[in-house]
Formats: structure tokens, sequence, C-alpha cells
């Protein structure tokens, strides 16, 4: 190993300018823009819409606030995918929210995660195919979905059936971020116990959210996302309507007894959730769907490919892994499975 | 852009309930073509407000900051065209090595791997040496190791591409990503090892050319010496790397330098006291030539372009075009196509399939024709040793059958002289007998004699 570089022999230090290469990968991110999805999940009326356009400060979610009498309630899931392009500051945004309306609001909700789990593992699918094409695109197109916000309504009381069944089922293929939807119908005593049977629930039944424990890379990672892992699920109030409090424009929910202020820390935590989805970890969500979650799906839809008449399926790895180490460069000799780039990885090189 | 002035404008006019009216018109016409728009491409939404995705480039920066960064460089040129000597000073510290002999039989590669830190990033730079290029007196296969080199280099990632359990984000990047060639100050023109070995590395990864020790070679003659080799290499059709001009931030500047490539460049890591700054020069007789003066070389230039501006461009390229190109290439080579719109998904795993069935196929039709080929040696070398078996018996026998004649042949001798022999003997009891008779009839008369002679 070199001594540490700009040390001269005789011990001037100069500049060489490696980290002139943080300007740059910045300059290629800029210019490149950002993509993100993100699924909202939970019964009718909980305010989802509404929370989607407080967080991104515009109508990015079509609410259905005042439905026709004809249109009825969905007989089936929908899953409804909107993009929209964003920019704030020079930053360039392609932000997908995917909308399930429909879910648990029939009377038998049995399966009512099939549809979502399907439509993610499309997603996953469509990015796997695009990887393993020969002739394939500079930038493949992510349509991952990254996060999976899910609105837990505020009974005050646990988590219900449906939710624990679903969480537990999604935890495995996406992150999930659960929410206390709502929350100004509870006080607070009411949404600490409420918030502490939650997570006693969680842990109980195995479901782990986002921030997974087992993805923390180092210890002070381990600190902030503990901090993080005692407050969810963030207790949250959506408006877009803004209201004078104290001589400033502020958005809020104004109520014969008060004005609910959404950003205000005292009130409700949706502040919590947009510095954790958006200002801090939004790259971390974006990591962690590339290369654990899609990797996942990857082995498996491998390996079940792989599995032909006469394989078990335990074996039909180690055969393509034994071809692996034994391969040599024969003429017409087969490769040893599947090609795939992740486009989030380009980053790291 | 009209409609965000226009609201920006209104919001600073208008109080708050008449702005919203205005607003309450514009969100009917957006929601209209929003609900045009359900589903396909993206609408561009104005924010409101301060949401914090601007962070993203920072967050995305922090992550790579605690990754680190990889970054490699092949050196082509001959020996001792002070190729190590411009890489200390180009990341300003001794790499190990001593010069190379210049009687290598073949060129080889080496290549080091040194851990750099400057503030908090961390740098892991290889650099490849070309070991004896140019030195061999039939230099017609010199570019075959170079090549083969960086094929390694990208097949290795590949493999890596391809397993089913991978491990990207943590995988080693060895692929070159920039080549700088070093052309010898002759001040004429580029020679025929150049011109074939930079035609066959354009393709393959990023040349950069420099003119190397150019402090042999006088100004008027550089010029003039640059802008042959510039002609040269359009004229064969060599790609060297161009810096990028898209970005309007470095556009200008790259191309600046763009223009003045190749770089005329000195190495240097002695250090000569000018004025009252230590700078690193090469001093002579006649005066001294400051590494980092541009009046004097272009050393600052390549520094710049090279590390400073295009460092992640230089990587983009070789990942996105001479990366792909040589997997496009691979994978056709094994026969691969792309799916047909209606094909099964993973036509890759089906032709893999379907190609190891092929394979293991021929290794079994393979193994039959050995097998009876074996089989076939097996009864003729048989055949062969009973014919010699059947011959060594004939000889055995014709050897006994000679060996009883000559015995016969021996025994009537022998008997024949017996009967000679007892012939003899007869004749010899006869002669014998007569004798005795003749003797004793004629005793008397020998008496007779003898005593008539005494008397």
């Amino acid at each position: 190993m070199a001594p540490s570089p700009g040390l001269l022999l005789n011990g001037a230090t100069r500049y060489v300018g490696i980290d002139a290469i943080l300007e740059q990968m910045r300059r290629k991110a800029m210019k490149q823009g950002f993509e993100l999805n993100i699924m909202v999940v939970g019964q009718s009326g909980l305010g989802k819409s509404t929370l989607m356009n407080t967080l991104f400060k515009s109508k990015v979610s079509r609410k259905s606030a005042q439905p026709n009498p004809e249109e009825k309630i969905p007989q089936t899931i929908e899953i409804k995918s909107i993009s929209h392009d964003i920019e704030e500051k020079g930053v360039r945004m392609k932000l997908a929210v995917i909308d399930t309306p429909g879910f648990g609001d029939q009377i038998n909700n049995e399966n009512c995660w099939q549809p979502i789990m399907k439509f993610i593992n499309d997603q996953y699918e469509a990015y796997l195919q695009e990887e393993i094409n020969i002739d394939r695109k500079k930038r493949i197109p992510d349509s991952r979905v990254h996060c999976c916000i899910y609105f837990i309504p505020p009974t005050g009381h646990c988590l219900r059936p449906l939710d624990v069944e679903f969480m537990r089922r999604l935890s495995k293929v996406v992150n999930i971020v659960p929410v206390i939807a709502k929350a100004d119908t509870l006080t607070l005593e009411e949404r600490d116990d409420f918030k502490q049977t939650i997570r006693e629930e969680l842990r109980a039944n195995g479901i782990d959210v986002y921030p997974q424990k087992e993805f923390d890379e180092d210890a002070e990672d381990r600190l902030i996302n503990d901090k993080i892992r005692e407050m969810i699920p963030f207790a949250v109030v959506g408006s877009d309507q803004e209201y004078q409090v104290n001589g400033k424009k502020i958005l809020g929910r104004k109520t014969k007894w008060g004005t609910i202020e959404v950003e205000n820390i005292a009130h409700c935590e949706f502040a919590y959730l947009r510095d954790l989805l958006i200002r801090t970890h939004m790259q971390n969500i974006k990591d962690i769907t590339g290369s654990i979650h899609y990797e996942m799906y990857r082995v498996r839809r491998l390996n079940e490919s792989n599995a032909g008449p006469g394989l078990a399926p335990g074996q039909a790895p180690t055969l393509v892994s034994a071809h692996t180490n034994g391969q040599t460069k024969v003429n017409g000799g087969p490769p040893n499975g599947m090609a795939a780039q992740c486009e989030v990885l380009t980053h790291e090189m | 852009m009209f409609k965000k002035n226009l609201f920006s404008l209104l919001q600073s006019v208008l109080n708050y309930k008449q702005y919203h009216w205005f607003w309450s018109l514009f969100r009917v016409h957006v929601r209209q073509q929003h609900m045009d728009h359900q589903g396909q491409g993206a609408r561009a939404v104005p924010l409101a407000g301060h949401v914090g995705f601007d962070s993203m480039p920072d967050q995305l920066v922090n992550k790579s900051v605690n990754h680190g960064f990889c970054f490699n460089i092949l050196c082509v040129g001959e020996t001792g065209l002070g190729k190590s000597t411009l890489m200390d000073t180009l990341f300003n510290t001794k790499f190990e090595g001593e010069p190379t002999q210049h009687n290598q039989p073949g060129v080889q590669l080496k290549s080091n791997t040194y851990e750099l830190q400057e503030s908090n990033v961390r740098l892991k730079l290889t650099v490849v040496n070309t070991v004896g290029f140019g030195d061999q007196i039939n230099k017609e296969d010199s570019y075959k190791s170079i090549v083969e080199f960086i094929d390694a280099q990208f097949e290795a990632y590949l493999q890596e591409e391809l397993k089913i359990k991978r491990t990207l984000h943590s995988y080693h990047d060895t692929r070159i990503h920039a080549c700088l060639y070093f052309i010898a100050p002759t001040g004429h023109s580029l020679k025929s090892l150049d011109l074939v070995t930079m035609k066959k590395l354009d393709s393959k990864v990023n040349i950069i050319p420099i003119i190397a020790k150019s402090d042999a070679i006088s100004k008027s003659e550089l010029t003039k010496f640059k802008i042959k080799i510039t002609s040269e290499l359009v004229s064969n059709g060599v790609q060297i790397y161009q810096f990028p001009t898209d970005d309007e931030t470095v556009a200008e500047i790259n191309s600046t330098m763009n223009g003045h490539l190749p770089f005329a460049v000195v190495g240097s890591t002695e250090e000569v006291k000018i004025g009252n700054k230590m700078v690193k020069a090469r001093q002579y007789p006649w005066g001294t030539v400051q590494v980092e003066n541009e009046n004097h070389c272009d050393f600052v230039k390549l520094r710049e372009m090279l590390i400073r501006v295009n460092m992640e461009d230089l990587r983009e390229q070789t990942h996105t075009s001479h990366y792909e190109l040589y997997r496009r290439c691979k994978l056709e080579e094994m026969g691969f196509k792309d799916t047909d719109p209606d094909c099964k998904p993973f036509s890759l795993q089906e032709t893999y399939e379907a190609k190891r069935n092929e394979f293991m196929g021929e290794l079994q039709k393979k193994e039959e024709e050995m097998r009876q080929m074996f089989v076939q040696r097996v009864k003729e070398k048989e055949g062969e040793l009973k014919e010699a078996e059947k011959e060594l018996h004939e000889k055995f026998d014709r050897l006994k059958k000679l060996h009883q004649d000559e015995k016969k042949k021996l025994e009537d001798k022998r008997k024949s002289l017996d009967d000679e022999l007892n012939m003899f003997k007869q004749k010899k009891t006869a002669a014998e007998l007569l004798l005795n008779q003749a003797q004793q009839a004629g005793g008397s008369t020998t008496l007779k004699r003898d005593k008539e002679r005494k008397k």
C-alpha cells in the first residue's frame, strides 16, 4: 500500500483533486433526475390522497371527496398509477403515486392483498426483463415500488386482522411504512398507547417494517434508525388547505375547537414522516428496494425457471453455480445464469 | 414554465382569496388534463411549497462516500517513457516498483491497487502498466495481451452480473476506465505500432493519448507534432475519448481541452525551489521545466480533465458503452437472442437449458464414440497378439522338428560310427589273431634268423 496521498517524499501535502468526483456525481445526478414510486394502501376515507398532496405540496392524487352517486365502490381492488414530474431547485423527480382504491372495502376481504402483490411482482418482473435483454437501454426505467404507506384506521385499540395479514405478507417484498391516519381523533395519551400496542403486535407477528433492523449498515445508522423505530407508526394528519395562524399561512385543519397544524410536531407527526421519506431516507429506501427486495425476487424467479422436471429445486442452484466454477472458455459453452444490471447500483461504481 | 410564472405573479399580487379563485380556475384545467393523461406519461405539476427532495443529490453523494469509489487506469507505452513517474506525479504519491528492464520476451500487464484518501473521499485506484511494450523485435502480437486483459476484466464483471446470487454493490470493479496512451516524443508522427494498438483498443476503452517526455520537443515542433498526430488518428479512424460537452457547467472547458489533445506532459517527483516555493520540476543545466506551469507543459490540463472534471464520466462511458458492447457481442456469440414479443420470458434461461442439454448430448456422443473406438482398438490388438502367438507356435514347431532331424542324423552317424568301430574291432581281433599265429610260426624263423645272425 502506498503512503497516504498528498504526502510527497519531503512531507509537503498537495491537493490532487480526487474529491472533485463528488461534484461530478452530483452534476450527473441532477442531469439524470430521480425516480420515486410510492404506493398508498388503506381503506377508503382514511385520507390517503390528501396525505399525498400534503407530502408533495401539489395535487398528485385525485381525491374522491365528493363521489358521484353513480360511482360505486369498486368490486375488486384496482391499482392506479399516476406519474408526475416535479422539480425543486434544479432537482427533477419523476414521482409515481400508486393508488389502491377498493382495498379493504368489500364485505369479504380475503385475498385482497393478492392484486397488490401481483402488481409489485409485475414491476420487478418488468425490470428483470429489461435487465436481461441483450440490447438494453442505457438507463432502465425504474417502476418498482420503492415504498408502501399503509394507513391504519385510528381505532385506538389494536391492529385488525386485515392489517396484520396484509403487512405480514407485504413486508417481505416491499418496504412498508405504517401510519396512523386521521390522527387528530386521538388524544396524545391514546396515541401513545395505540402506538405501543401496534409496535408490540408487529413484533409479535414478526413483521419487519421500514427501517428494517437487519439492514442497518453501521452503528451510526442503527442509532438513527432506532430513534425512528421508536416512533413508528407515525400519527399523521393531512391537509391541503391553508389557514392563517399567528400571522403565518400554514397548512392545517380548522375545526370549531381549534386549528390543527399539519407541520407542527406538537400536533402531529407529519413532519417526521416527510423527513423520513423525502429528506433523509429516500435514497436508502430506493437502495433497499433495489439491492435486497429486487435481488430476492430475482433469485426466486431464476431458481423457479431453473428447476425443471427431474431436478429438485434445491439442486438447481448448485448445478448452476458448479457450472459457474467450472466454466471454461469453450466456444459455445453456456454461461451461468441470468444477466442483470441494477441501475441504482451504477451510482455506487 | 408560463404557468409557473403566472402563479408566482398571482401569489405576490393578490391576496389569499383571490389567489384561491384564480387557482380554482386553473385547477379545473389541470384536472382536465390530468384526467386525460391518467396513467400515461407524466404531468408536470407545480409545487406550492418546499417539499425537501432537493436533498436527494446529497443523499446519493453521502451514500457513495460511505461506499468509496474505484478508478482503474491503464498505461500503455514503450518502456522508458515515464509512465510510472507520471502516475506518481498525478496522484502525488510514490507508487511501488522499479523501472523495468528492456529484455522482456512479451508484453505483460502488471496491475497494482492503492487506497488513496483525500478529505472524506476514499478512492481505490488501480494502475495497470504494460511491461515490455515495444521492446520485442517482432511486435505483431504486442496489442494482443492488452486486449485480452481488458476483455478479461469485462468478462469478470459479466460473470458477476450473470450469477444468480450476486453482490454487485460490494463488487470490486476492475474494468479499465481510462487508457493513457504514451506517444514517444519523436516530433514526426505516430509509429505504426501506436496506430495498430490504438485502433484495436478504441472500441474497448477510453483512450487519452499523451505525448510523453515532452520537454524533448520545442514549442513550434510541438504544435506541428500535435496536428500531425490528430490528423493521423482521424485518417485512420481511431476513436479517442472526447470530453463531454453536453453539460453546460463543463461544456466550455471540455471543448477547449478537446482542442489541446494530445496533451504534452512532463512528469517529475523531484522538487526544486523556484522563487520561494518548492515546485515539482526537472532541472537541466539550461533551465528548469516546471511540471505545473501551463506554459511549460500540459500536465495541469491532464490532471484537470482526468481527475477533477471527468472521472465520473469516464466511469460512466466505460459502463454504458464499452461494457455494453462487450456484453452484447459476448452474448450474441454464445447464440442468445432477445425475446420475441410473444415468447416466454427468460429466453436466456431457456436457451441456456437447451444449450446445456445439447452440450450434454454432445458429451455423451463423444463418450460413446470414444468407447467404441476403444473397443475396436482392443479387438485389433487382440487379433495382432493372436497372430503373433500363432507365429511363435509355428516357429517352435519348426525348431523342434529341426532339432529332431539333427538328433536323428546324429544318431545315424553315431550308429554308423559304432558299426565302424565294431568292424574295426573285429578286424583288429582278427588281425591280432593272425599276427599271433604268424608270430608263433615265424617266431621260430625269427629265432633262427637271429641265431644265424649271431653266428
